[in-house]
């Protein structure tokens, strides 16, 4: 040991202080949010859930149910992927039904985004999730605009009622959700969550086992034909009709893949496939069962699109990219509040 | 574990290990914390990563701890106060066992969630049990919590070993980083 001060004892300080607190500083910038100058995960997440947060709900789709079933592949797809699933087998899932929003009481019938989401037991070492909704495309094509998108269409905090003309600007600046605003006007919501036809918006690519990659989108078709019954009114009408239904028989969808041409962009999830595009039923979703989601087998699973098994990648698409982080936060802020004991009821 | 005071430096091995884990585990802090926040396209990359890595630094902190039970461990100098050897003993102490329940932290917590790991799409990890709300809720606070501490002690953890470098000039520094075996610790 060096008993002497050494020299330049000041600056040996000023280089330790510098090392340090540079390096504090580099990780408190990362913890706000390094390398992105657009709308985090947390500020997302904090514009979905709403002034009303409802503890222990997601913080979109809050209201829903949980369904099981199996997944009978008719190997279609075999020559387009090596996930095993779509070779021919049967595979069980777990899925829910739900309207968008983040209210887990909300009438039922005023939902104008009906979803469906799967999570199928491929084994303990791979898995495959999709989050499905009615409209076939997105009316932007970015994280920030669907941001703004999602503010625009926000009710007001004082008021509580949405502004036309706010809206009505959003979509006149983004011409890109033409394809989107023609939907719909045309849409009329079915009598029935059976009924509906389920998309994947985004694209993703099969892979198969010479490495070709084609891309595809999804969709969940209805094998009920809709009857032009409306359901009885309530809050939830869907929700008692498909438990109704499903004393019945099962509820049958075929999940049906439309593959791009080389033309087509995979990466913006406005644009639809013109609908002359090759389309392959890869088997059929047979929903034998449902249970409230409280305490239900859906209720745990965080749907993010982005858990694919070997065989299927994502595309580029800058939405289908945000989501991840999106529902992790989600995610994060239900299990937090379900471990802490702060869940609160549908109803509360 | 062989006896300390009898080397000046840390065995090779520990020393190697010592400084990649520190490139590691500083790049996993800060990919961790960017990757919770970004929605920007590279984010599913980035977490890949960070799952892939972060079990690499598993398997090179056990491989680290076997190394230093392993070897001789120099001494600190006598001229420290025996309280500061015993918590810089004891600081050592916690980085290990946050090193170790960090990772695990993060495995749990996405066996929690259903999703199995996948080591640079070459190794496979099975989830350990069933999805679990609750125990997701549990091990995600954990992990950050645990990110946290160890960032915290590891500034303190730098901040003192230049202390000892720059200022005091004992030698301590030099046991972790030059390969020399004779130095100057009385
Ligand atoms: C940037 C775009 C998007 C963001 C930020 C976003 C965000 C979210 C969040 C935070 C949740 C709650 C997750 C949870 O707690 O489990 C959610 C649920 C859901 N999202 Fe999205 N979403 C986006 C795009 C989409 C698209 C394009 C679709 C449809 C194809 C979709 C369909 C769904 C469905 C069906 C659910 C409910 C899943 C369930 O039942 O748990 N989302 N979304
Ligand atoms: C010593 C190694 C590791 C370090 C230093 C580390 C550090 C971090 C940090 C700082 C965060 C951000 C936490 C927050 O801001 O809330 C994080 C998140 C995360 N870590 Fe790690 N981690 C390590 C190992 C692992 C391992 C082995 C896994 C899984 C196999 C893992 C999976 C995750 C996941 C999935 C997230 C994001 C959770 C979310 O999206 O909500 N980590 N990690
Ligand atoms: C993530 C970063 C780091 C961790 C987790 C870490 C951890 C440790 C641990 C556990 C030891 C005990 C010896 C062993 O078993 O390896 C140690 C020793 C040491 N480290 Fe680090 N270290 C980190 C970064 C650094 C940096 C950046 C420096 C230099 C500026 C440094 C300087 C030292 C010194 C001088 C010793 C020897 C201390 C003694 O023998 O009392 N470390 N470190």
């Amino acid at each position: 040991m060096n008993t002497e001060n050494p020299p330049f004892l000041v600056a040996r300080y000023a280089l330790i202080i510098a090392i340090v607190g540079g390096l504090a500083a580099l990780l408190t910038f990362a913890a706000g949010g390094l390398g992105g100058t657009g709308v985090t995960a947390q500020e997302f997440v904090d514009l979905q859930q709403g002034h009303t947060v409802h503890a222990g709900f997601r913080r979109a789709h809050a209201k829903g149910f949980c369904v099981a079933g199996e997944f009978v592949s008719s190997g279609a797809l075999e020559p387009h992927t090596t996930a095993t699933l779509f070779a021919s087998q049967t595979t069980p899932f777990v899925g829910r039904l739900s309207i968008a929003g983040s209210n887990p009481t909300a009438p039922d019938l005023k939902a104008p985004v009906r979803s469906l989401a799967l999570s199928f037991a491929v084994g303990e070492r791979e898995a495959w999730r999709t989050a499905m909704n009615t409209p076939p495309v997105m009316a932007v094509r970015t994280p920030e605009d669907f941001f703004l998108q999602l503010s625009a269409l926000a009710p007001d905090r004082e008021s509580g009622k949405r502004d036309p003309g706010k809206i009505s600007r959003f979509f006149d600046e983004h011409p890109e959700s033409k394809a989107f605003t023609d939907w719909a006007s045309n849409y009329q919501p079915t009598g029935s969550l059976a009924t509906e036809k389920y998309h994947s918006i985004n694209a993703f690519y099969l892979v198969n086992s010479g490495g070709k990659r084609q891309a595809v989108r999804w969709q969940a078709r209805p094998v009920a034909r809709e009857t032009g019954i409306r359901p009885a009114p309530g809050r939830d009408a869907l929700h008692r009709e498909f438990f109704r239904r499903l004393g019945q028989g099962p509820v049958k969808f075929d999940l049906v893949f439309t593959l791009a041409a080389p033309e087509d962009d995979a990466d913006d999830p406005t644009r639809p496939w013109p609908q002359s595009r090759r389309q392959l039923v890869a088997g059929q979703l047979v929903i034998n069962s449902a249970t409230p989601q409280a305490g239900g087998a859906c209720e745990g699973i965080s749907f993010d699109p982005l858990v694919l098994p070997h065989g299927m990648e994502p595309t580029r698409d800058p939405i289908l990219r945000a989501r991840s982080a999106a529902y992790a936060e989600s995610y994060r802020r239900r299990a937090r509040e379900h471990w802490l004991g702060r869940a609160g009821e549908a109803g509360e | 574990m062989k006896p300390d005071n009898t080397v000046a430096t840390y065995s090779f091995t520990v020393r190697i290990i010592h400084w990649g884990m520190a490139v590691l585990l500083l790049s996993l802090l800060l990919a961790g914390l960017t990757m919770v926040r970004s929605l920007e396209p590279w984010q599913p990359a980035l977490l890949g990563l960070h799952k892939s890595l972060g079990t690499i630094a598993f398997i090179a902190v056990i491989t680290r701890l076997s190394a230093r039970l392993d070897s001789a461990s120099p001494g600190l100098p006598q001229a420290m106060h025996p309280l500061q050897r015993a918590a810089a003993r004891s600081s050592h102490l916690l980085l290990y066992v946050l090193m170790i329940a960090l990772p695990l932290s993060g495995y749990l917590m996405q066996s929690a969630a259903g999703r199995p790991i996948h080591v640079f799409d070459s190794l496979t990890i099975p989830t350990a049990f069933p999805v679990n709300q609750e125990l997701y809720g549990l091990f995600r606070e954990t992990h950050f919590a645990l990110a946290a501490s160890l960032a915290v002690l590891v500034l303190i953890h730098i901040g003192a070993a230049l202390h000892h470098g720059l200022v005091r000039r004992d030698g301590v520094l030099q046991s972790i980083t030059l390969p020399k075996g004779k130095l100057d610790k009385a």
